[in-house]
This record gives C-alpha cells, sequence and structure tokens, in this order.
C-alpha cells in the first residue's frame, strides 16, 4: 500500500515561525494528521495542542561496557573510536557513553570478546491525541547531545496510512537532515530579514542535495527589503503562503491558542495552504 | 618523575601557564634529567568539537609524560591521565617557569580528583 505524504516545516533561520506554521496547517488539514514534534532539543507543540494524554516510551542506544577481567587494554577500540566514546591507552579500556554514537564498531574489534553493548536512555517518545492530530513528540535528556537517533525513533512512530507534518529543528545540520529524509516535500519558513534570506539559500541548498522538493512560507510579510520575492522567483520557488506581519497573531501564540481558530481568517489562509500542498505533494506523496 | 608537560600560550619557560587543558595553546614538555624542553602544539583537541580533554590526555600519554601541571582540568580528561598513570598538578602559577619551581617545591600537591566540570 503506499504510504501518505510527509511534509517537513524547516527553516533556516530560529524563530521564523515553523511550529505555529506546523500547528496551524495540522489543524485546518480538513482530516486526520500526525504532528511530530522533531525538535527534540526543545519540543513545544504539546504547549498548543495539549493532549489529554501522553503516552511515553524510553529511547535507547547501545553503548560499550568493558569487562575488566577480559580487556587487556591492546587499544583496538579506542583506534577505531572517531568520537573518543572508548580511550585505551595502554591500560583497560574507559568509556565515555555521552561520546559514543553507537556504532558498535568497539565491540567489532575487540581480540578478546572484552565489550558488551548495554542500552543508555538518550530520550523519549511520546504519542497522544487532539482531536484529528495524532501528536508525536521527541525529547531529548539532559545532558545529551546526540539528536539523530531520538528523531529516527520519532519517525518509526509515525503510521503509514496518515499524512504526516514534521516539524523541524531550526539550522541545516544532522537533525534537520535525520527530519527531513523521507519525506516528500519540505515547506521552509522564512522572513522578509537579512538572517532569513540568507539562512533560507542554505537550507533551499540542503534540500536540493537530499533531492526533495520545496516551497516556501513567508512569515511576517510585508516590506520586503531584502528582495526575498526575487530570490524566490530566480530560484523557481513557489512562495505558498504569506503570513502578514499582525500584531493579534503574536498575542494569540503567546496565549498558547491556535491562529486558525482565533483568527479565522489566517485559518481560511492556512487550509489553503492544506490544499496546495495536497496539489504539490500529494501527486507525489506515497511513491515510496 | 622524568617529564614534564605544562600547558601553555607561548614557547619556553617564561611564557604564561594556560589554565585550561583540552583547549590549551600547547604544550611545554619538560625533561628533568636532561634539564631540556620541546613544544607540541595541541592542535587537533582545539579543533575538536568534543572530547577535547580525552584527546589532550591522549597527547600526552603518547609524549610518555608522568606530569601534566595546568590550571585546571576536567572530569573526562582526569580520568584518561589518572587511568595512564599521569600525575595531575594544578597550578595557578603566571608563568611555566613559576609552576616548574613550584611543583620541584612541592609548593603544589598531586591532585587526586578533576577540579573542574567539563566545559568550565
Amino acid at each position: 500500500m503506499a504510504r501518505s505524504m510527509r511534509i517537513a516545516i524547516a527553516s533556516g533561520k530560529g524563530g521564523t515561525g515553523k511550529t505555529t506554521v506546523s500547528l496551524n496547517l495540522a489543524a485546518m488539514f480538513g482530516g486526520p494528521v500526525q504532528l511530530a514534534d522533531c525538535d527534540v532539543e526543545e519540543p513545544n507543540i504539546n504547549l498548543f495542542l495539549r493532549c489529554d494524554k501522553l503516552v511515553s516510551n524510553h529511547v535507547s542506544m547501545l553503548v560499550p561496557e568493558v569487562d575488566p577481567k577480559l580487556c587487556n587494554g591492546c587499544g583496538k577500540c579506542s583506534e577505531i573510536c572517531r568520537f573518543r566514546g572508548i580511550v585505551s591507552l595502554g591500560a583497560k579500556a574507559l568509556v565515555f557513553p555521552e561520546l559514543c554514537h553507537g556504532c558498535g564498531g568497539c565491540a567489532m574489534v575487540c581480540p578478546r570478546q572484552a565489550i558488551t553493548e548495554q542500552p543508555h536512555r538518550i530520550g523519549s517518545v511520546a504519542v497522544g491525541q487532539a482531536g484529528q492530530i495524532r501528536l508525536v513528540e521527541g525529547r531529548l535528556q539532559v545532558g545529551v547531545s546526540l539528536v539523530p537517533p531520538v528523531i529516527r525513533a520519532v519517525r518509526e512512530q509515525l503510521l503509514d496510512d496518515l499524512p504526516a507534518l514534521l516539524d523541524a529543528p531550526p539550522g541545516t545540520s544532522c537533525p534537520v537532515v535525520a527530519t527531513l529524509r523521507e519525506t516528500d516535500y519540505v515547506l521552509l519558513v522564512t522572513d522578509p530579514t537579512p538572517f532569513g534570506l540568507h539562512d533560507l539559500k542554505l537550507a533551499v541548498a540542503m534540500v536540493r542535495e537530499l533531492g526533495l522538493p520545496c516551497g516556501v512560507v513567508i512569515n511576517r510579510a510585508g516590506n520586503d527589503q531584502v528582495g526575498l520575492h526575487h530570490y524566490c522567483m530566480d530560484e523557481n520557488l513557489p512562495v505558498l503562503l504569506e503570513l502578514p506581519e499582525d500584531r493579534q497573531i503574536a498575542e494569540v501564540v503567546s496565549k498558547g491558542e491556535l491562529v486558525s481558530h482565533a483568527l479565522p481568517e489566517y485559518g481560511r489562509m492556512f487550509g489553503t495552504l492544506a490544499e496546495r500542498l495536497y496539489e504539490v505533494a500529494g501527486r507525489i506523496g506515497g511513491r515510496r | 618523575m622524568k617529564k614534564i608537560a605544562f600547558t601553555t600560550s607561548g614557547h619556553d619557560l617564561d611564557a604564561a601557564l594556560d589554565p585550561r587543558f583540552g583547549r590549551a595553546q600547547r604544550f611545554l614538555i619538560y625533561d628533568l634529567e636532561h634539564q631540556v624542553f620541546c613544544t607540541l602544539e595541541n592542535d587537533q583537541s582545539r579543533n575538536a568539537a568534543q572530547g577535547a580533554g580525552i584527546l589532550a590526555a591522549e597527547t600526552m600519554v603518547k609524549a610518555g609524560v608522568d606530569a601534566l601541571v595546568t590550571g585546571h582540568c576536567g572530569p573526562k580528561a582526569f580520568k584518561v591521565l589518572d587511568a595512564a598513570g599521569v600525575t595531575v598538578y594544578h597550578c595557578s602559577a603566571a608563568t611555566v617557569q613559576e609552576a616548574l619551581h613550584q611543583v620541584q617545591g612541592g609548593v603544589v600537591s598531586p591532585a587526586d580528583a578533576a577540579d573542574v566540570d567539563g566545559h568550565w
């Protein structure tokens, strides 16, 4: 069976309104939809959705454990480790779980089978329901810096037969790439500021490197003094929605309410965005 | 004790003692037996995104030093140095020369634990 479409909402610059767009798009989607909070370092979608019940599961990664009776300090594990997660310098190997990336290489090269792999908690994934929206929220454990495995765990919880919107973290590095993998379309949210345009260019380059189609949402639109529209035109990037600079939007968001519900004229705009996405992404959705 | 490493931002004994270990500019390695020294750059650790202390500790072990004199040493670096048998001295001396005198004169004693958290 073909999989339902998956759309990622990303940006280069932070604070452009990814979560606002994700939430309101989900609210006006016109049917059941999944919303994945992949900004696992600071998940905030549920501040707005307030699901009655969230069912949470641990996300673990395998890290090495050394049996000191078997380790002879040969240093092979240390040599293969790129991240100093295991260090052995003529003495018994020391493990630093917070630096380990869980590749398992050390256990493979250990000639004395002194290394076993044990689960180490790095975060959690919670699932909840709010109306038509099925929320999947990733949360990184405090003190852990390894984000992509938690995002992959979020993606694994997504159901194939429901369309999904994935709210990405800001930037263009590994966590964003982990979110964008296996999506059908990317919405890039930006604002008409020099930083907004600069980081949009980085994001577009990243999305193209991944071979994904994308469109732009301009937030706080109005006076475009930086040539954002020109750039989009030159690069053949469709501008799918322009959300005007409006104090009312900020007030609604600051109260934890949904813009689409509190301000119906904007709700209609998100409804139109959903329809346009069905046109552009629905066609290619489920191709895998 | 034959070889002592000092963290420093300069190239000779009059240079400042670098209070950092993992992100120190370089190391001055002093040979007590022959009373000569050489310097060793710390570029690899300084440019590492993570685990600079561990990498610098590896550099110390590979350089074959018996002791390390620095301003502060974090828990991961200390664990590696301790396991490899390198004695750590936390020292607030201004220069390498002064630090050397303090260690030789017993003014500072070997540390039995890290004195700062990681990324201090």
